[in-house]
């Protein structure tokens, strides 16, 4: 149970997906790692990680995690 | 006048139904000099529906397409999203149309901007969609501004609509528009694609809105969208135009309880993810 509640949903968008790990929906974190820290991990530009949301919620980069969340990560869309 | 051009129909509801064709109301319109959309207008405040309407009538009853018919939209942006999105408020009756794009087709426009054909490559955007708006309804009256949205000139371009649709193809573009709109006191329903990801925000003067979503203005001068690597597929644009209207459609009649406002509907169609999240954080 304690190993399940230090994961995450992680959901990449757009031209984020191609970073999606395998194990995408049970993303294991140590509790208190960060958004950004995932991003780094994953060699995303900072930039490109434009919008977090966190259980629905816009959050910022920085924002620390527990483990359990749903988190959505979109780069910024400009097309018409 | 009316009431003699009126025929009787059963409604949805088995109900009898008074409606006018398209070739009564013009016909109206030449003996009296009142335009179509006037002439329209009349007909739904005695009751009589033009035919035109008559598959809306169940989502939107007279009092809505009189509200339709009197309301002033402007499009900004008349490509992918732009194009659709004239379709879609032309034929829901919206009575003002401000089309503005200053830009011209090219063939690589041809996978998804409705009013792009192979016949009209290298015509302006702005008077093919006028061309198109015409002969879908009659009622429908058009102003052309065959140039690109500008600092200098969006204040006057987008003051007094009742809407403004944010079609445009980059986005430090969208911050122009929204900035008129904030000075103009009236709603932004902005929209954005890249691949098969799109979404949609409804910004009000008072809301947070674009700083929102592509952050502090100064580093959302240089932002390149996700589009620039992944494009933009017909069936996205097309999707996104609809929900686009569906929310101007929504303020012209004053549903105003359910917008998406201070929130962004988000759809992928990689993997039919639809979700609406919340941007007030």
């Amino acid at each position: 149970m304690e190993r399940e509640k230090n994961t995450i949903d992680l959901r990449l968008f757009a031209s984020l997906a191609v970073h999606m790990p395998p194990d995408a929906n049970r993303f294991p974190i140590s509790a208190g790692t960060t958004v950004a820290q995932i991003v780094d991990g994953m060699h995303i530009p900072r930039p490109q990680a434009r919008l977090v949301f966190i259980n629905g919620v816009r959050k910022e980069l920085e924002t620390s995690l527990k483990g359990g969340e749903r988190v959505a990560i979109f780069p910024p869309l400009g097309g018409g | 006048m009316i009431d003699k051009s009126a025929e009787r129909i059963s409604g949805p509801d088995g109900a009898d139904l008074r409606v006018v064709s398209t070739s009564r109301t013009q016909a109206i319109s030449g003996q009296t000099g009142a335009s179509c959309r006037d002439v329209e207008i009349a007909a739904l405040e005695n009751g009589v529906v033009p035919s035109r309407y008559l598959r809306n009538q169940s989502t939107y009853d007279c009092s809505d397409q009189i509200r339709f018919l009197r309301s002033r939209v402007a499009i900004v942006g008349l490509g992918g999203l732009g194009g659709a999105v004239a379709e879609i408020l032309a034929r829901a009756g919206v009575g003002a149309l401000t089309l503005v794009d200053g830009d011209r087709f090219e063939e690589h426009n041809l996978n998804r901007q409705l009013f792009c054909t192979q016949d009209n490559l290298g015509s302006t955007k702005a008077s093919a969609a006028e061309t198109r708006v015409a002969a879908i309804n009659s009622a429908v009256e058009t102003r052309v501004v065959p140039t690109f949205l500008s600092a200098e000139n969006a204040f006057q371009v987008i003051a007094g609509h009742d809407v403004v649709v944010d079609c445009l193809d980059n986005i430090p573009s969208r911050f122009v528009a929204e900035d008129a709109a904030r000075q103009a006191g009236i709603p932004l329903v902005s929209a954005a694609i890249g691949g098969l990801t799109g979404q949609v925000t409804v910004i009000y003067p008072q809301d947070g809105g674009l700083e929102w979503i592509y952050g502090p203005r100064d580093s959302a001068r240089q932002a390149q969208g996700a589009e620039h690597l992944l494009g933009c597929p017909p069936q996205t644009v097309v999707l996104v135009a609809a929900m686009q209207c569906g929310e101007v459609l929504s303020i012209l009649c004053h549903r105003t309880s359910q917008l998406l406002r201070n929130k962004l509907w988000i759809v992928d169609l990689s993997d039919h993810t639809v979700e609406v999240l919340a941007l007030a954080g």
